[in-house]
């Protein structure tokens, strides 16, 4: 009887393998690398129809932070690149490992903070003399801490401001190592100042009393690229869905779609791939 | 926020409004770790059982180190098949990255110490009580592992139970080696980190409330087999 029951349960294991095969096989698909803040605002669920539609290349992306988004596609672990760290996108070509780079379109940084603002930087436009209040008062501040773009972008400031944030990691300056959504969730709730993209801001969906409190800053400026991982370097990379991918976002097409992605009216993402400067 | 009851009370509202997405998320989350379970139960119950009945030299310590890999960490699992499975890594030409069987495959190497290491307590208690008879009739290695694991079906019946549990409410390692790709390896736990990194508290937590269900309905469903079984042996 028990050769039955384990001559039963081997049949089982194989019919689910059998399913498990069934599931890859389709081919017509490019992996994009890319990042959380494209992701949580909703807008590649806005835009990705609209292209697969077109072209019936299906689109999987990896959402992560920009910082591993890079390490994954050095590795070969996708075919397109999108992510928002200028100088980290331009090494990346620079090193060989993407083909080129462009702009695609651009949105902003700004800081959020508690209704009290203990650091009293409401309305200002100048992020330094915002970050020079915030360490002078010791308020907290939740940094993401996790080698993303908005955390290059954060550390790039505090340099600009001349402060060694680092230094306070553990007092007012918390590192919480995780994506946007993580750290704005941390730092509510400890009524931390923040510093975010706009657009997983006004997508996000637990502002508690936060608010913007800094707000049109050249310097928190944010722009995003696109960059093909290099079919030379990582053969499997399927480089003509991919670049056909890029064209689109690129294309009239594809900016008109970023820019026609709203949330409650707010336009997140401000097309700019034909600005020159590719 | 919302206070914890209203928060609650929208995800019962959810929980009966499935619609096609959140179907498909539930299906693959239950086919991944099924699949998963299945095959550490294939692996696990009878290398528990080998262990738990025959005496051979570093049985000890492979006891240990069998209840120790109980408490891997998700996520190092999930970094060390990311590395494997990586197209810069040694089974990269599998191309099983961001595929449900790269999910499918931590999860097993998750489940299956648990599987091993409660099979090996479960099958050496029995096998105490049998050592005897065992050696008096002189029945074979493999007929005695099959015995052993027939004997003690229902006990491992609730093993099976635990690694299932694991498995199905583990995220770090899925999400590591499937990346959370809408329709592709979206399952219940990722979608709900997902949802709560945009601060959709509400729909994470009835996210949460539908997995917990789903689970009961798997645990009840095996119990009440096992009920069945149980009758039908004694009838």
């Amino acid at each position: 009887m028990n050769r039955r029951f384990f001559a039963a349960i081997l049949a089982a294991a194989l019919i689910g393998s059998a399913t498990v095969q069934s599931a890859s096989g389709e081919d017509r698909f490019i992996v994009v690398q890319s990042t959380t803040s494209t992701q949580n605002s909703g807008l590649f669920d806005e835009i990705l129809p609209e292209f697969q539609e077109k072209s019936g290349i299906e689109v999987r992306v990896v959402a992560v932070g920009t910082g591993q988004a890079i390490r994954n596609a050095a590795n070969g672990d996708g075919d397109v690149l999108l992510v928002h760290s200028k100088p980290s996108e331009e090494k990346f070509v620079a090193d060989g490992l993407g083909v080129s780079r462009a702009d695609v379109m651009y949105n902003d940084f700004v800081i959020v903070g508690p209704d009290a603002d203990p650091a009293g930087i409401a309305g200002g436009r100048d992020v330094i003399a915002a970050l020079k209040a915030i360490a002078k008062g010791a308020a907290p501040f939740a940094s993401r801490g996790d080698d993303s773009g908005t955390h290059k972008a954060e550390l790039r400031l505090w340099k600009a401001a001349d402060i060694d944030a680092g230094a306070e990691s553990g007092s007012w300056y918390r590192e919480t190592g995780s994506g946007m959504g993580a750290t704005l969730n941390t730092g509510i709730g400890m009524d931390a100042y923040i510093m975010t993209d706009r657009a997983t801001w006004i997508a996000f969906g637990n502002k508690g009393s936060h608010q913007i409190l800094v707000e049109g800053d050249p310097r928190m400026f944010n722009q995003y690229g696109v960059i093909l991982v290099s079919p030379k370097i990582h053969p499997h990379v399927k480089a003509e869905m991919a670049q056909t991918f890029i064209d689109w976002l690129l294309s009239r097409e594809g900016q008109q779609a970023i820019a026609g992605y709203k949330v409650d009216g707010q336009q997140l993402f401000f097309p700019n791939a034909n600005d020159g400067s590719s | 926020m919302d206070s914890f009851w209203s928060v609650l009370g929208g995800a019962f509202a959810l929980v009966f409004a499935l619609d096609p997405d959140l179907l498909e998320i539930i299906g693959l989350s239950m086919r991944v770790t099924l699949t998963a379970v299945l095959f550490a139960c294939l692996i696990g119950l009878p290398l528990g059982a080998a262990v738990g009945a025959f005496r051979f030299p570093g049985r000890t310590l492979l006891a240990v180190i069998l209840n120790a890999l109980m408490g891997l960490p998700p996520v190092v699992v999930g970094l060390v098949v990311y590395l494997l499975l990586s197209a810069s890594g040694p089974l990269g030409p599998l191309r099983l990255l961001y595929t449900p069987g790269a999910m499918i495959i931590a999860q097993m190497i998750i489940v299956m110490p648990i599987v091993a290491a409660l099979t090996r307590q479960v099958v050496e208690d029995i096998d105490r009580e049998y050592a005897e008879q065992f050696a008096s009739l002189g029945v074979g290695a493999l007929d005695r592992l099959l015995s052993l694991l027939w004997d003690a079906r229902y006990s491992l019946l609730t093993v099976t139970l635990a690694g299932f549990g694991r498995a199905v409410a583990e995220v770090g390692a899925v999400l590591i080696v499937g990346g959370n790709i809408n329709h592709v390896t979206r399952v219940m736990t990722t979608t709900i980190a997902l949802e709560t990194s945009k601060g959709n508290l509400q729909l994470a937590l009835a996210l949460g409330v539908i997995l917990l269900l789903i689970a009961f309905s798997v645990n009840a469903c095996v119990m009440a087999l096992r009920a069945s079984a149980v009758r039908a042996a004694y009838a």
